[in-house]
């Protein structure tokens, strides 16, 4: 199907929304839109971060996934408490794969789950008796622990806790830091809310930690990673880039990354940022405390990387700026190697993507760079400034849509049979089983790294395998396959 | 009254991000902009007003401000 006018696209949205009840259709309708490259500001066509419509299948997490999960979750030295009942931390323990070097329950905890595991009587009589025993305990059992964070489930703020309180008895005790994180899971409309929360606390309760400390030495080419967790070992890719143009990475937010790393953060020259969504708060705040600027960056396929690379070392002096140039001259043969081997075989396919946080934009060039266009994209979570961004990347006549719910997903799938969708594992199978190929883009389907050059080279030969993969014939059965000799059969008789 | 965090971008213009509504425009023009004094009514690249009392001295940007909407 050759690309929709935009029109027909609007005709679609029209068609899809029909099913809806008056009331619904009309907060639907504000989700949904035909992108226009020439608007200005996306408030303009789409409405965002606001609360999902009840009875509809909605992808979205919660505050607490966006502080434990996202933001906190993959500091590897401290232990990351799930306080309130023990489901949150157990279903969700290890799924992001945020990759860390160190040995897990001795000096790293990434993987593990810590729950205060509440019972009724936690909620009766409240839980802060439970959380003191158990940072004790914590300490006890695993002394090589460098803090321990506090993040709280629903239950902590319905019934009022006082986990601060804890948190700075508990700090002085041990002489560790301990960060009480307000996260409840009803905070907020989605994960949004727990990412803010996340950056909050650790402005409040750990970034200060070192400003009266000079003894770190610095140098003029120190840059931290903010917003890379790391996934499949995506940070590493990207670190290895930076530091070969010169630069010295002090710190990682937050995959593989460590409390003193974050502690060391206002030392450095420049942030950059890759998951605008979830860390530019915390960047804006070390931009007005402390003056530090902050850069957005896309490591996703070789175009955006020279770019970014160039941008990056824009900031610094020519030895940088040569570095930046060196890089790109050094893996050219490299991402030209793969992007001849692929591109013939991936030319052409149309992408729909639903992803949150940075991809649903920042994929978009890895995709062009194989040949292939992003036909479709839309945030779980993300807010107007997210598609204030996005805008400018699509192209025009193409489908964003907010939040998008499960019948919309499908129905915009089916009109407009895409040949590549990119999102989470709860849309996977429903895709697979209707003959399109997937990619689960959350943690690039169990594969990575994909970012830097080194992820492009995995990127490229995982769409591939995903979309020419024989299987994708084989999908009708047999007896469903109107092959040309039962038709003569069926003639005869 | 929202609280607005102004930046510098790297063309010079400022950015005006107002958290609580994620939006982030620039300053189209600024009533009082001279070596003394910066303020009064702001007005955003989307149309909207917002007005800030004069401050003298000029404010060091990026810098967490305090707007009033402008009738």
């Amino acid at each position: 199907m050759s690309a929709m006018s935009k029109e027909e696209t609007e005709a679609l949205i029209a068609e899809v929304l029909e099913v809806y009840p008056e009331k619904a259709k009309k907060d639907r309708e504000k989700h949904l839109a035909v992108n226009d490259q020439g608007v200005e500001s996306s408030n303009k066509c789409i409405t965002s971060n606001r609360k999902s419509l009840p009875g509809v299948m909605t992808i979205r997490g919660c505050a607490y996934a966006g502080s434990k999960g996202v933001v906190w979750g993959p500091i590897k030295d401290m232990i990351h408490i799930s306080h309130g009942p023990v489901g949150c931390g157990q279903y969700s323990r290890a799924g992001r794969r945020n990759y860390y070097i160190g040995t897990t329950g001795v000096n790293t905890f990434v993987t593990m789950n810590f729950t205060s595991d509440f019972q009724e009587k936690d909620i009766v009589f409240g839980g802060d008796k439970k959380l003191d025993k158990m940072i004790t305990e914590i300490d006890g059992l695993f002394p090589l622990n460098k803090g321990v964070t506090i993040q709280s489930e629903c239950p902590i703020g319905l019934i009022g806790d006082d986990i601060e309180a804890v948190a700075k008895k508990k700090s002085k005790e041990l002489d560790k830091t301990v960060v009480p994180v307000r996260c409840e899971g009803f905070r907020g409309v989605s994960q949004s809310l727990g990412h803010h929360i996340a950056n909050d606390s650790v402005r409040d309760w750990v970034l200060g930690a070192r400003d009266a400390d000079n003894s770190f030495e610095t140098t003029p080419y120190d840059v931290s990673i903010i917003g890379d967790y790391n996934i499949g070992g995506d940070a590493w890719s990207s670190r290895t880039l930076l530091e070969e143009m010169g630069l010295r990475v002090v710190a990682q937010w937050s995959g593989d990354g460590s409390l003193s790393e974050i502690e060391l953060t206002p030392k450095v020259k420049l942030n950059l940022l890759h998951c605008y969504r979830s860390m530019n708060y915390i960047s804006r705040h070390m931009e007005e405390k402390y003056g530090i600027p902050w850069v957005e960056y896309n490591f996703f396929g070789p175009t955006k990387i020279a770019e970014s690379l160039r941008n990056i070392a824009s900031h610094f002096d020519d030895k940088i700026k040569e570095g930046a140039e060196r890089v790109i001259e050094r893996y050219k043969s490299e991402y030209e190697a793969v992007i001849a081997k692929y591109r013939p075989r991936l030319e052409g396919k149309r992408v729909m993507l639903y992803v949150g946080g940075l991809r649903p934009r920042h994929v978009i060039g890895a995709y062009e760079d194989l040949g292939m266009e992003v036909v479709g994209t839309g945030y779980e979570f993300g807010h107007n400034d997210d598609y204030d961004r996005t805008i400018k990347e699509m192209g025009n006549a193409t489908l964003l849509y907010d939040d998008v719910t499960g019948l919309e997903f499908e129905e915009f799938v089916k009109k407009i049979k895409p040949d590549l969708i990119g999102s989470g594992i709860k849309e996977k199978y429903i895709f697979q089983k209707m003959g399109i190929p997937f990619r689960q883009m959350h943690s690039w389907d169990y594969s990575g790294p994909y970012h830097g050059y080194d992820g492009f080279a995995i990127f490229a030969r995982d769409m591939d395998m995903t979309l020419n993969n024989p299987c994708w014939s084989m999908l009708k059965a047999p007896w469903k396959q109107e092959s040309t000799e039962a038709k003569a059969v069926a003639a005869s008789a | 009254m929202p609280n607005v965090m102004i930046r510098q971008k790297q063309d010079g213009n400022l950015l005006f991000y107002i958290a609580k509504k994620d939006q982030e425009n620039v300053v189209s023009t600024v009533e009082i902009d001279t070596q003394e004094q910066w303020g009064g009514e702001v007005e955003l690249t989307d149309g909207s007003r917002y007005y800030i009392d004069p401050m003298s001295p000029p404010p060091v940007f990026p810098i967490t401000l305090r707007f009033k909407r402008a009738e």
